[in-house]
């Protein structure tokens, strides 16, 4: 897997929303690539992720509500998550799995079985 | 005698009420404009924190992804609140090689000193989707009161 991150190259958005890039950790298996990302706030209906020309997209809709009430301290604000990365094509993108937990995104990127060795045999003529 | 604090005396009586509010301005400007990223870079406080008064309620919201509850130790001594625990997300799986590391892990804790004073024995605190969300209710010397006027 590449990890470079492609430039949302998409037009800007018409509402003004906020858009924040998670924090990932990407580690990799022999046996596939895992994707970690913080979108805290974020629900299972609001979370869509796609797989478009080996472009990753996740994409974690705003959902839960602002409370009511006079603002005291504002440290943090609210937002939408948005995060792209190139996938490589040893990567069986027929079997990627997802798991959303305690605002904890978890993608496995299962990697595709290695072509087999083959012996090619010469024959003598 | 009314109390007027002498940037609040109108403009016409006050001759410095063109440079308050170019040193109004440029308090706003330093402050920046709400970047969030920028404030993570400003300071090393964690979690971050919002809190909101409702009428008779304080409402405290951190985001706090990856923290189970079992984890989150949540205090409250006289008017401080406190809010400890701590991220583990060490790898269990053999052979691992990260490409990327940003997710921060460790212990944190944070006190911060409440505004009006709290009820302590009416405190709920709930943790979803990696928000967690105190309520803290008033005191009840601290709840609004209202005033009836006696007409004469």
């Amino acid at each position: 897997m590449q990890n470079t991150e492609k430039p949302v190259v998409s037009g800007e958005n018409t509402k003004g929303e906020t858009y924040y890039s998670p924090m990932v950790d990407i580690y990799e298996t022999p046996q596939a690539v895992t994707v970690v990302a913080d979108i805290p706030g974020v629900t299972r209906d609001g979370l869509d992720i796609s797989l478009e020309d080996d472009i990753l997209t996740i994409h974690g809709k705003m959902t839960c509500e602002i409370p009511e009430g006079r603002v005291l301290l504002q440290e943090y604000e609210a937002g939408h998550f948005m995060r792209r990365f190139t996938i490589a094509e040893t990567i069986d993108q027929s079997s990627i799995s997802a798991n959303l937990d305690k605002g904890v995104l978890k993608i496995v990127l299962p990697k595709s079985a290695p072509a087999k060795p083959r012996k090619i045999e010469v024959q003598m003529t | 005698m009314p109390f007027i604090r002498f940037t609040e005396r109108p403009v016409l009586r006050n001759p410095w009420a063109e440079f308050e509010r170019i040193r109004k301005g440029l308090d706003e400007l330093s402050r920046g404009y709400g970047d969030r990223s920028n404030w993570y870079n400003q300071t090393n406080v964690y979690p971050a924190l919002n809190i909101y008064e409702q009428g008779d309620r304080l409402l405290v919201t951190a985001e706090l992804p990856g923290i189970a509850a079992t984890d989150l130790n949540i205090s409250l001594e006289s008017d401080t609140l406190s809010i400890q625990g701590k991220r583990d997300n060490m790898q269990t799986e053999e052979h691992v090689s990260y490409h990327r590391r940003e997710i921060e892990a460790g212990s944190f804790s944070r006190s911060l000193a409440l505004p009006v004073k709290i009820n302590p024995d009416n405190v709920t605190a709930s943790l979803q989707n990696g928000i967690l969300t105190i309520t803290l209710m008033k005191a009840t010397e601290g709840k609004p009161r209202k005033i009836d006027i006696v007409a004469e």
